[in-house]
Formats: structure tokens, C-alpha cells, sequence
């Protein structure tokens, strides 16, 4: 009987997968009865809301990486950097405090960050150096995302490379390597499995980012590389869409769940793809 | 002679010097993080810093007065999200840990589940907002209530609490369970009676860390019915309800700089909250690793 029930409760897990499927799945029928999924996935404009209407999903998709890239530019060497020093450099006590610090970087909401962005990124940072950028831009959303990615992707490298065997160090220092010998071509290629993990991962949260970058990056959906510029998200559009007074069952409502289920496919192909390369550096390790 | 002291030139003091730039360099970008936190505490603190007061916790929220407006209904309402939470996640959740942990065999259907939950965990919180909508406000009809957002948010931690709990019970060391079989204990007196205790403060802090996310979640509670302006305390679990992030994004809607200001002083009750309830998942993990020391 006990048995039972916690298999049920192990077992919950896989019926809440089956529902964000299958209901992406199935209210995005009705919309894909009307559209084309071709001119969906390859058209070059959105404007569901506006005449004339047209559903291409590309600057949606544009304006996603557009947003998680600049976050990953920004977090993807700082965090592999701290990461390095925690497990190579410093010393226990110092380790003790940072640790925690990074958690609760992690674990502040993603409107904070926002926040964070609107009142201090943009007017503080961005504007005096580049005077012509828009209100909300691109650029203000890939900082604090990358702020945000930035605890995720240190502490799954620290991970990594505590997981790196004494043995290889040793031997490098027995041949007089230096500390950042050893930092960077003993320990940083032998945890390079685990640092990709954590990257893939922090991408799927930075693309799945939804808060911060409606507060930050703005409302136009645009097909753009100029980060200076207003776009919109893949998340923010779904929140745009929740929030304005569209009736529901329209096709102009339908869309919220065709973005997202090619929101929820691009970010479970990401983390599927770290769980596997984590799965290969594991089983070389452990 | 000289030919082999060059052979062996290894130019170690230039080496040794870059490598000291290098650590530098390292532990400037690692302050970099602590760096931001402080900037972003700041920040918001000079902001918010003057609206906040005894009348900002007691009021409701309002469109018209900012000065006479408060975080009231949404300090309540997030605190009714958090009760569900609490209630559906950790049976659940922990239930859901032991099964795998303790009692599951090593075959397809587990490893099956296992891989579901590290999946689910990285699923973006605004489809967990799809979820919900369609399956408690549409499907179960409990329209936009409090336990709407308690449910969907109960399937967003899931996943986190899931995670913890199965390292919390992978740390009890086998001796015990051991111990236990040997003197007659079905599993599941094993399990219950000495497993489960000795990983309490793990799960604990686990749980705690789960619903400080919750706490912060903005976005799948906007998808359940837009941005509500509630000023009600929510009486029922079938009541209409706002919460501390939504009342937030309110404000920072709202084209007034008062406006912001308040929203502001919400973020510093929130980050209070948050940072206590990081700082009592720090404790209990500090005395665990005390006690098993000792």
C-alpha cells in the first residue's frame, strides 16, 4: 500500500510532463488548422495583434537569442572564471563565504532583476555610453540575465572541477607548473564535459527568462543583431498576450500556446543535450 | 654547458608572474557577483527606502493614493500561496524522493522518471503558467484563485523539492539502514523510524530553498489571469488573490515615479523574506554539518 502511494507521487512527475505536452500539443492544433506551420516557423514578421496579421515566429525567435547570446557573452567567462578560482585558488574560508553570496544571487526573482534593469542597467550603464539606445533595449535584458546566469553556470563548474582527480594535478605541479598551468590546461580541459553541462543549462534558463526581459527589453518584435534596439521575446510575448484583454479561444489567443510550445521544445532539446554530455563526464569521473 | 641551462631555461619567474596577474585577475571577476548584489541592494534601497513603513505593511494596495498605498492583500496572498505549496508540494515531493531513492528498482521505468524530473527542472516557469491555466482555471474551473497559483506553483517546486530530498536521503549512510533490517524493521519501519529523520535538516533546506522560488515567481501566476488589482485578503482557497511580485510588476507598470518608489519598498519586503528564508536554509545545513562532525 505505502509502496503504492509513493510510486504514485514519483510517478506525478511524468503525468505533469504528459499535461504540458499534451496541452501545448493540442491547443496548438487549432492554431495550425489556420496557419501554415511553414509560414509559422520561416515567416518574417509577428503581428498577431495588429492588421494585417501575420504569424512568422523568426523575430520572436530572434529576439530570444538575441537576449540569452549577450547573457551568455557576459556570464559564460565570469562564471567559468569564479569557478576556477573557488576550486583552484582560494581558501577554504574564503569558498565558505562566496558560496552562499552566489546562492542568493540565484535566488533573487527575475522581477527584481527587472527591477534592476529598468532603474539602474539602462539610465546608469547603457545610455551614457551609447546615448542613442532605446528606453528598453536588448542590451539591458542580456546583462541582468546574464547576472542571473551567472551563480548557475559557477557553481555547476565548481562542481566539475572539484570532480577533476588530485592525481592530475599533482602531476602537473610535480613538473613545476604554475597554479594557472594547472588552472587552465590540466583542470579546465579535463572539467571541459562538465563545463559545457553547465552552459547548455544556463542557456535553457536564459532563454526561458520571462520577467526581466518583459520589464527590459520591450514590446516589438524585430528581427535585429542591434542589442541597442526595443525587441521581444518568446516569453515576453506569451506575458503580453496574458495581460492584454484578447478573448480567449481566438487565433490571435491560440498563439500564446503554439510559442510556447516551441518555447518548451528548444529549451528541453537544450537540457536534454547538457544531461547527456553531464551523463558521459560523470560516468569518466565517478 | 650553456647549451643545457637553456635546454632547461623553463622561464619560471615570467611564468610565475603571469600566473600571479592571472589569480588577480580571477578573484576580481569573482567579486564581480558580489559586486552586483551589492549595487542591486543599493539600488533598490535608495528607491524604496522612504516608502517604507508600518502603514506600507497594514494598507492595501490603491491606484490613486500612492502615499496611503500598501503591500496588505499581496503579503497575504503570497503567504496563502505559499500555505498550498507547502500542503501539496512536500508530501508529494518527498514522497515521490523515498519512492525513487528507497524503494525503486533500477529499471527502465525509473530511470524514465528520473530523467522526467532533471527535464522538468529546467522547464521555463511561464509554461508552468500554460499548465495551470488550462488545467486548474479552465479544466478543474477554479478560475483564478488562490489555489489555482498555489497549484501550479505546487508543480513548479516539485521538480526542486524532488531533487533535494533524493540527495538528502542518498547522504544517510547504508550502515543504518543496515542496522535496522538487521534487527527485524520492514523497509518501510526502516525508512520511516530511521531514514527519514536523518535526513530531515537536508530536506528541510532543500524545501525552504523550493519555496523561496516560489515566493519570487511572477510569470505563471500572470498567465492564470492577467495582472489582477486586488486589495481583498483572500478569505477562501476559491478567492480572488494578488501576491507580492504581481503587486510589484503593478507598480513598476504604472508611469508615475511614486509608483516605482512603492514598488521599490515591495522588493525590499520581498528580499527580507527571501533572504531570511535563504539565511534559515544556511543554518540548518551549518548545524547538520556540525552535528555529524562531532
Amino acid at each position: 500500500m505505502i509502496h503504492g502511494g509513493l510510486f504514485l507521487c514519483a510517478v506525478f512527475s511524468v503525468f505533469t510532463t504528459v499535461g504540458i505536452i499534451w496541452i501545448l500539443a493540442s491547443e496548438s492544433f487549432t492554431f495550425f488548422a489556420e496557419v501554415s506551420p511553414f509560414s509559422f516557423l520561416f515567416g518574417t514578421r509577428w503581428a498577431p495583434l495588429l492588421e494585417p496579421r501575420s504569424y512568422g515566429i523568426l523575430p520572436l525567435i530572434c529576439g530570444t537569442f538575441l537576449v540569452a547570446s549577450g547573457a551568455l557573452l557576459l556570464a559564460v567567462p565570469i562564471g567559468v572564471g569564479s569557478a576556477l578560482f573557488l576550486s583552484e585558488y582560494a581558501p577554504p574560508w574564503f569558498r565558505s563565504v562566496i558560496k552562499p553570496i552566489l546562492e542568493i544571487l540565484a535566488g533573487i526573482p527575475t522581477i527584481v532583476y527587472g527591477f534592476f534593469a529598468l532603474m539602474f542597467i539602462t539610465p546608469v550603464v547603457i545610455k551614457p555610453l551609447f546615448p542613442d539606445a532605446n528606453t528598453f533595449n536588448a542590451a539591458s535584458a542580456a546583462v541582468v540575465v546574464g547576472v542571473m546566469i551567472i551563480p548557475t553556470i559557477a557553481s555547476l563548474c565548481d562542481d566539475a572541477f572539484q570532480a577533476v582527480p588530485r592525481t592530475l594535478r599533482e602531476a602537473a605541479y610535480a613538473v613545476s607548473a604554475t597554479r594557472l598551468e594547472v588552472s587552465t590546461r590540466v583542470v579546465l580541459p579535463a572539467g571541459l564535459s562538465g563545463v559545457t553541462a553547465a552552459v547548455l543549462l544556463a542557456f535553457a534558463r536564459a532563454i526561458g527568462e520571462t520577467m526581466a526581459v518583459t520589464l527590459a527589453a520591450g514590446l516589438t518584435p524585430k528581427l535585429t543583431a542591434n542589442p541597442l534596439e526595443s525587441i521581444q521575446t518568446m516569453t515576453a510575448y506569451i506575458v503580453q498576450v496574458s495581460l492584454g484583454d484578447t478573448p480567449a479561444g481566438t487565433i490571435e489567443y491560440q498563439t500564446i500556446f503554439a510559442v510556447g510550445l516551441v518555447l518548451f521544445l528548444i529549451t528541453l532539446s537544450i537540457n536534454v543535450l547538457a544531461q547527456r554530455v553531464l551523463a558521459r563526464f560523470r560516468s569518466a569521473y565517478e | 654547458m650553456t647549451q643545457s641551462a637553456n635546454m632547461f631555461n623553463t622561464r619560471l619567474p615570467r611564468r610565475r608572474l603571469v600566473a600571479g596577474l592571472f589569480a588577480g585577475m580571477f578573484l576580481a571577476i569573482t567579486l564581480i557577483g558580489v559586486a552586483v548584489l551589492a549595487i542591486l541592494i543599493v539600488s533598490v534601497a535608495g528607491e524604496g527606502w522612504s516608502s517604507l513603513s508600518v502603514k506600507f505593511l497594514t494598507n492595501p494596495p490603491s491606484r490613486l493614493w500612492p502615499e496611503n498605498a500598501g503591500l496588505n492583500s499581496a503579503l497575504f496572498g503570497t503567504l496563502w500561496l505559499t500555505g498550498i505549496t507547502i500542503v501539496v508540494s512536500i508530501p508529494v515531493g518527498v514522497g515521490g524522493a523515498v519512492y525513487l531513492e528507497e524503494f525503486a528498482r533500477d529499471n527502465r521505468l525509473t530511470r524514465l522518471i528520473r530523467i522526467n524530473i532533471a527535464n522538468l527542472a529546467g522547464v521555463p516557469s511561464v509554461v508552468y503558467g500554460i499548465l495551470g491555466l488550462a488545467v486548474f482555471v479552465r479544466w478543474l474551473n477554479f478560475d483564478r484563485s488562490v489555489l489555482s497559483g498555489g497549484l501550479t506553483l505546487s508543480l513548479l517546486v516539485l521538480p526542486v523539492v524532488i531533487i533535494a530530498s533524493r540527495e538528502a536521503l542518498a547522504g544517510v549512510p547504508p550502515s543504518i539502514r543496515h542496522a535496522a533490517y538487521a534487527l527485524g524493521a520492514t523497509k518501510w519501519q526502516t525508512v520511516r523510524a530511521h531514514v527519514l529523520p536523518a535526513a530531515l535538516p537536508g530536506i528541510i533546506t532543500g524545501v525552504i530553498l523550493a519555496l523561496s522560488r516560489a515566493v519570487g515567481e511572477t510569470a505563471p501566476l500572470i498567465m492564470l489571469g492577467g495582472l489582477t488589482f486586488c486589495t481583498a485578503v483572500p478569505d477562501g482557497p476559491l478567492s480572488d488573490f494578488t501576491a507580492m511580485p504581481i503587486q510589484i510588476y503593478n507598480w513598476l507598470d504604472e508611469p508615475q515615479p511614486e509608483f516605482h518608489h512603492l514598488a521599490a519598498a515591495g522588493i525590499i519586503v520581498m528580499l527580507g523574506l527571501l533572504l531570511s528564508m535563504n539565511a534559515l536554509a544556511i543554518g540548518i545545513r551549518a548545524w547538520k554539518q556540525r552535528r555529524r562532525l562531532s
